[in-house]
């Protein structure tokens, strides 16, 4: 079995989330009202970094919750119920521009999930969709607004991203065959 | 890991890490309560019917608002409902249930094994709300959650169940799950009550209360069972309450933390006193509030593990 490759190093992942919060800051005018959601598990962490970046950029902290989205899943009743993360959303969302961050954007079935889940929550102004890494096969009509990187990936693929805040000794963004 | 049964139907099949993993899974749930949204949409379009043959108030309400939060359909069926007193049978019943498609069935029933049985006849999946004296597994599993959020774990702990241990489905169950998660338990009554033979699930049986709860760090106290006895136990309900009944001066001979459960309903004046059982160290309320985020992850684990098993994608 082949060793699996890294798509993105940990110098290249701090460069891409560099990049889309420069983007966010560009599509959004009025920063006061942009709040970051982080979808476990990677995604959480990754919206706490954009959050640190983007307080830079903007002069003022940008909130950041966490939003597990495994109780409005679609596929619950087919397989054994993955394990949840808790979420904790310390503002109002509603009237907010919500920005999803998430890790790996593939089916698109998480991210219309997530947007079921925030609604419990509250009416966003409207929500954003940053990913890390779009592998394509979409299965649902939802794009990302941001994205780090492009990498087309055959089904059978499999894309891991490791960070150092879950314990992994280095950030790395791994492409290996199933 | 990963729940792949398809029924609950007593504590005595679970591992250790079954066990966790619906602690772990209930307190997701316990968040959910607190929203503003109190609902999630984890079994829409499911249809679980609650086949209370022996009365239940708590157990219930608490299993239908679980059923609800999770978006699934109800059911209520209970002993007043014709058919049983035309003569149907258990069997019947449920088969009748099931025909209009019920995916899950709760059943609280007098005779041990009922769940048991139904599970071998129907295709849906059977979750035990209580069985004869056999086993009331949501009950263990919400003292067992009630127990770790409050003393951050189970093993090592000493926990003393207090009172009638015989007749009593809470007290088999609840000594499954602790000692499946390592707990010290120490059960306590009447000799009439609580018979050595118990010590063979691994636990020590006194008749003293005050030794019993001397180190304990959680009291379990629990109800005479007057509809389970067959014949009187002890002499009169007076010597229960000053022989095993906690009162201010018992308790005041216990350790600082020790904390006090008790499945309900309480009989205020008889295995508690009033003011005990309101005061500080009861958990009695939060037990509730807990049941019902216990048995939302029940049902929400067993919905995942019944069906086919896909593995999900990234």
């Amino acid at each position: 079995m082949p060793a699996p490759t890294v798509i993105l190093d940990a110098t290249a992942i701090q460069r891409a989330l560099t990049r889309i919060a420069h983007e966010i800051a560009e599509r959004n005018e009025d920063s006061s009202v942009v709040a970051l959601v982080g979808i476990p598990t990677g995604g959480d962490h990754l919206a706490t970094r954009l959050s640190k970046i983007l307080s830079g950029i903007w002069n003022h902290p940008v909130p950041v919750g966490i939003l597990d989205v495994t109780m409005h899943r679609d596929d619950l009743d087919r397989r054994a119920a993955p394990q949840m993360h808790p979420t904790v959303i310390p503002f109002d969302v509603t009237g907010k521009t919500v920005v999803l961050v998430d890790d790996v954007l593939f089916s698109g079935r998480t991210t219309r999930a997530a947007m079921d889940a925030l609604n419990d929550f509250g009416r966003p102004k409207r929500i954003q969709l940053a990913v890390l890494i779009d592998r394509g096969h979409r299965e649902l009509p939802i794009k990302a607004d941001f994205v780090g990187k492009n990498v087309p990936t055959a089904l059978n693929e499999k894309i891991s991203l490791l960070l150092v805040e879950s314990g992994a000794p280095k950030d790395e963004a791994l492409l290996k065959k199933r | 890991m990963p729940w792949t049964k398809k029924h609950l139907l007593d504590i005595e099949s679970l591992t250790a890490e079954e066990i966790v993993t619906v602690l772990d899974t209930a307190r997701a749930f316990k968040a959910v309560g607190e929203r503003t949204i109190k609902k999630v949409p984890a079994l829409r379009g499911k249809t679980v019917v609650n086949l209370f043959i022996e009365p239940s108030t708590r157990t219930r309400i608490s299993f239908e608002l679980a059923e609800q939060r999770l978006s699934a359909d109800v059911i209520n069926f209970s002993t007043e409902a014709s058919s049983f007193k035309k003569g149907e049978t258990l069997k019947d019943t449920a088969r009748n249930l099931e025909a209009l498609n019920a995916d899950f069935i709760v059943i609280r029933h007098s005779a041990s094994g009922a769940p048991h049985f139904l599970s071998r006849v129907l295709e849906a999946s059977v979750i035990n709300a209580g069985d004869g004296a056999h086993e009331h597994p949501t009950q263990a599993l919400l003292d067992t959650f009630t127990i770790r959020e409050k003393k951050g774990k189970i093993a090592g702990l000493n926990v003393t169940i207090l009172g009638d241990i015989l007749y009593s489905r809470v007290a088999r169950s609840d000594l499954w799950a602790l000692t499946k998660l390592g707990a010290n338990v120490t059960l306590c009554g009447p000799s009439t009550l609580v018979p050595k033979t118990f010590e063979r699930m691994g636990c020590r049986v006194m008749h003293d209360v005050d030794e019993a709860i001397r180190d304990a760090d959680i009291v379990n106290l629990l109800r005479i069972q007057h509809e389970r006895q067959r014949k009187t136990m002890f002499p009169s309900i007076n010597e229960y309450t000053q022989l095993f009944g906690l009162n201010k001066e018992r308790l005041a001979k216990t350790r600082p933390g020790a904390l006090i459960m008790h499945p309900g309903p309480i009989n205020r004046g008889v295995e508690i006193d009033s003011d005990i059982a309101d005061c500080s160290r009861s958990l009695i309320l939060e037990q509730v509030t807990n049941g019902l985020a216990v048995r939302m992850a029940v049902l929400f684990l067993i919905n995942g593990g019944k069906g086919p098993q896909e593995v999900a994608g990234n």
